[in-house]
């Protein structure tokens, strides 16, 4: 299929056959294929929910995923956590001159995959074509819009002193995968990115549990940011179980080769849960049905304090502060 | 169950707390002097398990709390010069004089690149053979023969654009300086990974000259645990002596050939410790074959640029176990690990960050 040249960005003919062949081929729909400067979306009723994020992620190609797949799981995730129905993506690209053609198509061929799985449709887009050097092959940017599903919106303010804290699943196997891609090194063992639309779970969960306080995605970071937010927004502690934290065995094992703690690594398809106990029975049958909650359990309950701080009860019985990331994790002398 | 959790076994653990606190009969001051255990002892949750009259305090045993403020000052300064700075990534917030960090330098340009291994920086010099290569060589005898290899191999590969800035420091000689200038200690936790490569002779003046206990100690719960009850037993019976408890990686002569090939690329020096000041024959210096490969001879730095106190700051104090990190005036107010202002706040193994990410 050759290289991207910097033509294919100049907006002339070499323009139009990129987006023919390649975007509208695999996204195509009424609204992109008319090809309009912006599109009118009439069907929306309910308050619109939105989220915008740009992914940049080095290998662009991974275990589990792609950029294609997680600039569409990403974005449809946060838009989801507010209690919204993610509906409509608008996609920007901006692409290296010398890409290759095959790569950019098994890349926007993996977006329509992941959108036609969560239920979206991309409805508008962009592309630029910049001089070699000036990003690292693809970098893509995502804005989702969503319907509303509840009254008001969903927040990290709403956790409440005898709350549950439910996971979804494993943690730290998102952000294992890429760093050790980064590092060059390769585990015996099957760690893959859990990158996954969870919008489908997430309504099927809105529409039976009566009482959802927080939902939340623990993406950069990881679960113990996502826990320290929460704690600070509402003013209130997370008291969390370390025996209780669901993490794969290899994640655990790469983790204390490469120095690094997964409670602090990057998560694409898990969510946080709180919720008063009262219907933690309920959420967790809902999860576990489903392929994405298969490894949901309770991790820990809101408590009134210390306010805006994580304890953690470790697998000794001891306490500890489980405090935000400083930064990024470093490697460390020994 | 893994080796591992095996070490870590909340009932064994809880079987170790009870013997420990039967045999604390009285109150009883222990130090470690290494990073790893400082964490070790916070993460596992073990501190707060801890019983009321065993008192834990953290020694000189951070590599990147003993950094001297004018060592931290020269790599500071090495970085603005045209060269590729690789460093092990505990090092770039460490704070300067102007508070400038290796962070600042790399956002404003400098060539800094973190690196996993010292092996790591010499293949940067073999990638980048018009560009110069300096690797700080920061840590105690557990990263120094790893340094030491890597410089052997620049030797016998003749490569001529790597350098060692060598700030490597060692463990024995700076605790019997801690214990000459009157710290109050009842018995020391032995550093595991230090251990491995010396071995435990070089720790028997403790018990012969001071009559202090000290363990060497693993870094599970259990490790630690056993470790410090090994020590109780000891200072209870008064019957001091060195006592290896890691046997399953320390062996009692250490590891011959890691002290081989550090006796062949470095040796002994006077060295400045934050804190402590200078002690004589604390430190490794490149030995005069190697010389090619020495940064402070071909950068410019047999003098360390001098810099002014730290105002406030209390990090030695800390460091010798006078003062508990939450009893210094910075403590959470001006110093913070978002905003350090000692070495001990910076380094993820400093007991002030210890004290301020772990305590609840």
């Amino acid at each position: 299929m050759g290289k991207l040249l910097l033509d294919y960005g100049s907006g002339g003919k070499a323009s139009y056959r990129l987006i023919k062949d390649i975007f509208l081929k695999y996204l195509g729909n009424i609204y992109l294929n008319k090809l309009d400067d912006a599109v009118c979306l009439e069907q929306i009723k309910s308050p619109v929910v939105m989220s915008t994020d740009s992914y940049t992620v080095d290998p662009i190609i991974f275990p589990g995923g792609d950029i294609g797949s997680l600039a569409v799981h990403g974005t449809v995730n946060d838009v989801a956590m507010l209690g919204a129905r993610p509906k409509y993506l608008s996609c920007g690209f901006i692409l290296e001159e010398g890409l290759d053609l095959a790569l950019l198509e098994q890349i926007v061929c993996s977006m329509a995959k992941a959108a036609a799985r969560a239920k979206v449709l991309v409805v508008t887009g962009d592309t630029k074509v910049v001089p070699k050097g000036a990003v690292d092959k693809i970098f893509i940017n995502t804005t989702g819009l969503g319907e509303l599903m509840l009254q008001a919106p969903l927040s990290g303010a709403s956790a409440k002193p005898g709350d549950v804290i439910i996971l979804s699943g494993t943690i730290g196997d998102h952000g294992l995968t890429i760093l050790s891609r980064q590092k060059g090194i390769s585990f015996d063992t099957k760690i893959k990115s859990d990158s996954a639309p969870l919008n489908v779970l997430i309504e099927k969960l809105l529409n039976q549990v009566p009482e959802v306080h927080v939902l939340r995605d623990p993406t950069r970071g990881g679960l113990a940011t996502t826990l320290n937010e929460i704690a600070r927004q509402s003013q209130v502690c997370c008291l969390i179980e370390e025996k209780l934290l669901p993490i794969k065995e290899e994640v655990r094992g790469g983790c204390a080769f490469l120095g690094l703690d997964p409670l602090y690594l990057a998560n694409e398809g898990k969510f946080v849960l709180i919720l008063p106990e009262q219907y933690e029975r309920q959420a967790l049958d809902i999860l576990k049905q489903d392929e994405l909650g298969k490894d949901a359990c309770v991790i820990g309950k809101i408590q009134s304090a210390p306010i805006g701080k994580v304890v953690l009860q470790t697998t000794l019985g001891g306490q500890r502060l489980l405090d935000m990331l400083e930064g990024e994790q470093l490697p460390r002398i020994c | 169950m893994n080796l591992l959790n095996k070490f870590s076994n909340p009932e064994l653990c809880k079987k170790l707390l009870t013997l420990l606190k039967n045999e604390l009969i009285r109150p009883f001051r222990f130090m470690e002097v290494c990073g790893t255990h400082t964490v070790a002892i916070f993460r596992s949750g073990l501190r707060s398990l801890f019983p009321e009259n065993l008192i834990h305090v953290s020694g000189p045993g951070c590599p990147v709390c003993v950094t001297h403020e004018r060592e931290v000052a020269a790599f500071l300064e090495l970085a603005q010069k045209d060269v590729v700075l690789a460093t092990f990534g505990d090092l770039m917030r460490v704070p300067g004089p102007n508070k400038q960090t290796l962070k600042d330098l790399q956002a404003q340009g400098a060539n800094i690149k973190i690196v996993y291994s010292p092996f790591d920086a010499l293949q940067l010099a073999l990638d980048t053979p018009d560009r110069d290569v300096i690797f700080i060589g920061i840590g105690f005898e557990t990263t120094a023969p790893t340094v030491a290899a890597t410089l052997n191999v620049a030797r016998q590969q003749n490569i001529k654009n790597f350098f060692v800035f060598c700030l490597h420091k060692l463990v024995p000689p700076a605790l019997k300086a801690l214990l000459s200038g009157g710290v109050k200690i009842d018995g020391f936790l032995l550093p595991g990974h230090v251990s491995a490569i010396i071995g435990r002779g070089p720790y028997e003046f403790l018990s012969k000259d001071y009559n202090l206990p000290a363990t060497i100690g693993g870094f599970e719960p259990v490790d630690i645990l056993q470790a410090i009850y090994e020590l109780v037993k000891m200072f209870n019976l008064n019957q001091p002596a060195v006592v290896n408890c890691y046997s399953r990686v320390v062996k009692d002569e250490g590891n011959q050939k890691a002290l081989l090939m550090l006796k062949r690329v470095f040796e002994p020096c006077s060295a400045l410790w934050r804190g402590l000041g200078e002690i004589p024959d604390s430190g490794l210096q490149i030995r005069s074959e190697f010389e090619a490969f020495d940064a402070r001879k071909s950068f410019n730095l047999e003098d360390l640029p001098q810099v002014p106190p730290l105002k406030g700051c209390k990090c030695g104090d800390v460091l010798k176990g006078l003062l508990r990190p939450d009893e210094c005036p910075l403590f959470n107010k001006q110093c913070t690990p978002e905003s350090p202002v000692g070495p001990c706040m910076v380094s993820t193994e400093g007991s002030c960050a210890a004290y301020y990410k772990y305590l609840v």
